[in-house]
């Protein structure tokens, strides 16, 4: 008699561990045949408020590592997501995609996080500068990060499109609060497993699956998150404005087609910048 | 000091028995009125400016607009309807399309360097202007806001043609025609700030300026035909809320630039949400001003009168609330105190005056109201015992000591010269104290120790930092908030990319 | 107390009387220069400043015939009676008794530096016998230089025993110490010179920025700084020390800003002469011209005034 495998129960990375949702709800996960695949934490409203808590308390320590540190662990990640490329790529096609974009996603995810690596002990000198004011005045611009940020991630390509938003965001210091997607949820339970095993302290990255239409509202109006990156549909882009504009939230909706997450247009110095405030700082120059 | 102190007061037993010292401010040496001449040259009635002419309302109404030191009408103001802001946003989206969003980067420098540059010759005039329309000091309006406009415009137009060095890895383009409101504390300045980086970038824009300010922009308005700048370029429409709203909620506009209230701020993205309309918010704010105990304290105590009493308050980055390191609370309240007994309060013309008319009854009550909070919750209140003109909306430097994180005082902002004293023990309280706001704005520090300068500037969630300083501003220098004081920056490269769009 | 050891003495001495920032004081000191000082207020500070001159010759080529017709315009700087008399004539000690005899016993007083001005470099026991000499001679004032060697080096306490013993050494006689605030350099150093000056003088006695004898004389800034230590001192001992910047001060326009700042950074009760100087030669036919310019309405010619700086 062949001997029957254990399953993974799976439970998405927040607050540096692997939770089920408070409220004890799942939905249940189908995989591209139609066959059943496992049940998925249905994080709340509560749920995100307790990762956007354990987000806001890993965010002075993570904030204060080296640029340097930030870009080792970022890479590092990487380095995590390359040795596991292959069951990473036989989860992207047991959820519907080819082979061949399967390896695609993954290969492009692993150069992406490379690439966000590579900018952060960088980005700061090609974005702050010291401004020549017309008095006796040192006077510096540099960049700081805004503190917690949600992301809500689309559904294709459910992985990289994760990824291309979180990494931008958190290589400056700041902490993220994610909603992945609901529709293939597991490929983001299985990063957050690297995210773990990445030196990335626990609470820098918090992934919550969930119900989008449950979590969204929640997301725009939670007044501790200080930015969102989106994508979202039209109807979702008002509601966030709306949520937003009660703590004057920062707030950027990615429009790139599912194509286009595999540019290298997709990703950018430019998408650091959106979540970084300019701090300009004046001393006196006397004796 | 005390050793030395102490030695000389066992050498020089006659101290003992005498009241404690105390210095004299009186009218030994009064001041006799020192009024500023100089012509504003006002017309008793302000067009609206749309398409490079002066053009009347359509609905024909105009508002008065008064001189708060003395209540008296300076002139009437065209109340700019829908229609009006309508005809002003054609007017910017012909220009974008057909002058000034072609014209090569060269060209649109000289127009802006142009307008620096007539905005220098008519400076006094304009700084007379503006002072008999919002109430600051001549002396502010003189070396400040009208010189700071001008070296705003001057910085601005030397970018027109430099733009592919604002974003490196992009080129960078017009967004196309933009939004702008703008308050009323520093008109002219404040106009700069909006139009000078948008010009330069090649957007064309329509301004509402605020309704109790709206004089200096209209003569500003002389100037850019003066200069002439190509019709619809810059578009003025004047009028109070209502018009506001007709600015942001129009169609054409492909970004909103706001400066004014964290409350109105809040109301216009909301009222933009569905829209993919970007936005600059400056917003309000409530610094913390932080002094250490070895800081140098008598510039930290001009640095603190800088900080609140410029501009009579009226600042969103005013330094509101004073976190000072207990040991020397008592010392630094009594150079304060000392400090404001020779601040001349009175009328803004005089140019002795330090602290000018408050900008509109409403405001008066604005303060007035809050100042009684803070007496009602147990703070201690310190004015000096200066006169006050009989006509027009004044108001005494104000000290509360005392305060606590919870009083009103301490939260609100108050936009008046109205300060609130804290104390603070450690340097992480005194970072706790400064960032428990929902503001973020700016902050000063005052310390002699270089590394707590910097600790500080890291800590301190705020746009600006002033360390050892307080309220200096520059084109070259990004201004803007944290949180919810606003985003976007204001000044240099940063400001600068606000307007554009990467390509 | 103030330490033996330089190293000591000097962090101490720092600490006590706290750190000044440059730029702070020069902002400060800006706003002063934009008051606009009109009509009678104008009248009363030029006349107060008049009533404020140390009406000063320190040249080699002095002579008793010179100094007797400076005497001459300290008596009576104007033909206008309402024009006060200047506060001192400021001689060399060689010439204080010809001074002393041409203003008798009228306010102005005769004031001489003494102690190896301007250098100071000669042996203390030279000096205090050149302060007893001038006093013997009738000065009622004596302007004393500090060992600014002493003072850089970090020795105090000499600085301060030398300034102790002038004060013994001028008996009645009213001191001013001479900082030297070109050759002190910071901020910092004046304040802290003001301090170890102040704590050994008495009340009526001075602090004065400069000799006149260096490129950098009086300024708005050290003025200011100095006032602010006369106040901190005043206000923590209750002894009044007075002011006396030197050199530099050329104008009537200047001398008014000068005023301003002692009237509101120490307020009224040093808007005399007994709490105020100015050090200067050419200043007071400059507050003589814009005086007869408000009376008359018309600007004046320097050449109507005697003694006057420039013939051109």
């Amino acid at each position: 008699m062949s001997r029957l495998p254990i399953t993974k129960t799976p439970k998405p990375y927040a607050g540096g561990a692997f939770i089920r949702s408070e409220s004890g709800r799942t939905f249940p996960l189908r995989d591209a045949s139609g066959a059943f695949f496992a049940n998925i934490p249905q994080c709340t409203r509560k749920d995100l408020r307790n990762a956007v808590e354990a987000a806001a308390k890993a965010g002075p320590g993570w904030a204060r590592r080296t640029a340097y540190n930030r870009g080792q662990i970022l890479y590092r990640l990487g380095e995590m997501l390359e040795g596991r490329r292959q069951e990473m790529a036989d989860t992207l096609v047991r959820f519907g995609d080819e082979a061949a974009a399967a390896a695609h996603e993954v290969d492009t995810c692993i150069d992406r996080l490379v690439y966000y690596a590579g900018w952060a002990d960088k980005y700061e000198q090609v974005l702050g500068n010291v401004n020549p004011v017309a008095s006796p005045h040192f006077n510096f611009t540099v960049t700081e990060p805004m503190g917690v940020i949600g992301v809500i991630a689309p559904d294709a390509p459910s992985l990289l499109g994760l990824i291309s938003l979180v990494a931008p965001i958190i290589v400056s210091g700041n902490t993220v609060v994610a909603h992945v997607s609901e529709k293939s949820a597991y490929p983001a339970i299985l990063f957050g497993e690297m995210l773990a095993t990445s030196d990335l302290p626990g609470g820098v990255v918090n992934l919550l699956s969930g119900l989008r239409k449950e979590l969204v509202p929640t997301f725009a109006t939670h007044t501790h998150l200080r930015g969102l990156s989106a994508v979202a549909n039209a109807d979702e882009r008002k509601a966030i404005r709306l949520g937003a504009a009660e703590s004057v939230k920062r707030v950027h909706f990615a429009d790139a087609s599912t194509a286009g997450w595999f540019e290298d247009s997709a990703q950018s110095l430019y998408r650091i910048r959106d979540f970084l405030e300019f701090k300009t700082t004046w001393h006196p120059i006397g004796a | 000091m005390p050793s030395l102190a102490a030695k000389k007061s066992t050498r020089t037993p006659a101290r003992s028995g005498r009241p404690a010292p105390e210095l004299i401010f009186g009218d030994l040496w009064e001041f006799d009125p020192a009024p500023e001449t100089a012509d504003p040259k006002l017309k008793s009635r302000y067009d609206l400016f749309i398409d490079g002419q002066f053009v009347a309302p359509k609905s024909g109404r105009y508002f008065d607009t008064i001189n708060p030191a003395n209540e008296r009408k300076l002139a009437e103001i065209a109340l700019a309807g829908r229609d009006d802001v309508d005809a002003a946003y054609q007017a910017a989206q012909r220009a974008f399309d057909t002058t000034w969003g072609r014209m090569p980067g060269r060209e649109r420098a000289k127009y802006i360097f142009r307008i620096a540059r007539l905005l220098q010759d008519r400076a006094r005039e304009f700084a007379v202007a503006e002072t008999l329309d919002g109430g600051k000091p001549i002396k502010e309006s003189r070396d400040f806001d009208v010189p700071m406009t001008a070296a705003h415009f001057f910085y601005h137009a030397g970018w027109a043609d430099k733009l592919e060095y604002v974003a490196p890895g992009h080129r960078v383009a017009p967004l196309g025609v933009v939004g702008q409101v703008i308050p009323w504390n520093f008109p002219l300045l404040m106009l700069a700030w909006k139009i000078a980086p948008a010009l330069a970038m090649g957007n064309t824009v329509v301004l509402k300026p605020a309704e109790t300010t709206s004089i200096t922009a209209l003569k500003l308005a002389e100037i850019l035909q003066d200069a002439e700048l190509p019709p619809g370029v810059v578009n003025f429409v004047s009028g109070a809320g209502e018009t506001g709203a007709a600015v942001m909620s129009h169609p054409t506009p492909v970004k909103i630039a706001f400066t004014g209230s964290t409350e109105v701020g809040k109301i216009i993205m909301r009222s933009l949400a569905g829209t993919e309309k970007k936005m600059t918010m400056e917003l309000g704010g409530k610094a913390a001003n932080v002094v250490f105990d070895d800081a140098p304290i008598d510039q930290a105590v001009e640095g603190i009168v800088n900080g609140i009493f410029f501009n009579q308050g009226h600042v969103c980055c005013a330094g509101s609330r004073l976190l000072v390191h207990e040991p020397i609370a008592d010392l630094v309240l009594a150079k304060l105190k000392n400090r404001l007994k020779v601040l001349r309060v009175g009328d803004p013309m005089d140019k002795n005056t330090d602290i000018g008319a408050i900008n509109s009854k409403p405001q008066l009550q604005k303060i007035q109201e809050l100042v009684e909070s803070g007496v009602k919750d147990g703070a201690e209140m310190f004015q000096p015992a200066c006169r006050l003109p009989s006509k027009g909306y004044y108001f005494r430097p104000t000290i509360f000591s005392g305060v606590t994180m919870s009083h009103r005082i301490a939260r609100e902002e108050i936009f008046g010269p109205v300060l609130s004293m804290l104390t603070f023990r450690t340097v992480d309280e005194a970072i706790e104290k400064a960032n428990n706001t929902a503001y973020g704005l700016s902050a000063g520090v005052w310390t002699d120790k270089g590394s707590r300068i910097l600790k500080m500037s890291t800590e301190l969630k705020a746009g600006v930092v002033w360390a050892n300083t307080y309220n200096k501003f520059d084109p070259t220098s990004p201004f803007g908030g944290y949180k919810e004081s606003g985003f976007g920056r204001e000044g240099g490269r940063q400001g600068l990319l606000d307007y554009a769009k990467l390509i | 107390m103030v330490a033996k050891s330089p190293a000591i003495a000097f962090r101490r001495l720092f600490d006590e009387v706290g750190t000044v920032d440059q730029i702070g004081v020069e902002e400060r000191v800006a706003k002063f220069t934009t008051r606009s000082i009109k009509k009678a207020s104008k009248i009363w500070g030029l006349k107060k400043a008049v009533s404020m001159v140390d009406l000063t010759t320190l040249e080699g080529k002095d002579t008793p015939g010179k100094v007797a017709s400076l005497c001459q315009k300290a008596l009576q700087p104007h033909d206008d009676p309402g024009i006060p008399t200047v506060a001192a004539v400021c001689v060399y000690p060689s010439m204080v008794r010809h001074a002393r005899k041409h203003v008798a016993d009228s306010a102005v007083k005769v004031a001489s530096v003494a102690t190896a001005f301007p250098s100071g470099q000669a042996p203390l026991k030279t000096r205090l016998g050149e302060v007893r000499a001038a006093v013997q001679d009738g000065a009622d004032e004596i302007d004393m230089v500090i060992n600014r060697g002493a003072f850089l080096a970090g020795d105090f306490s000499r600085v301060e025993d030398e300034i102790a013993a002038v004060v013994e050494a001028c008996g009645v006689a009213a001191l001013k110490v001479i900082l030297e605030v070109s050759e002190l350099e910071t901020f910092d150093n004046i304040r802290a010179a003001s301090f170890v000056a102040m704590g050994v003088l008495r009340e009526g006695d001075f602090i004065k920025t400069s000799t006149g004898k260096t490129s950098l004389n009086a300024t708005l800034g050290n003025n200011q700084v100095m006032l602010e230590a006369i106040r901190d001192f005043y206000l923590d001992t209750g002894i009044a020390i007075g002011m006396k910047p030197a050199g530099g001060i050329r104008t009537a326009k200047q001398a008014l800003q000068f005023l301003i700042a002692v009237k509101e950074t120490l307020g009224d009760a040093w808007l005399t002469n007994e709490r105020y100087r100015f050090g200067a030669s050419s200043l007071l036919n400059d507050l003589l011209r814009q005086l007869e310019k408000e009376k008359s309405g018309s600007y004046q010619a320097p050449y109507y005034f005697s003694e006057a700086a420039e013939s051109y």
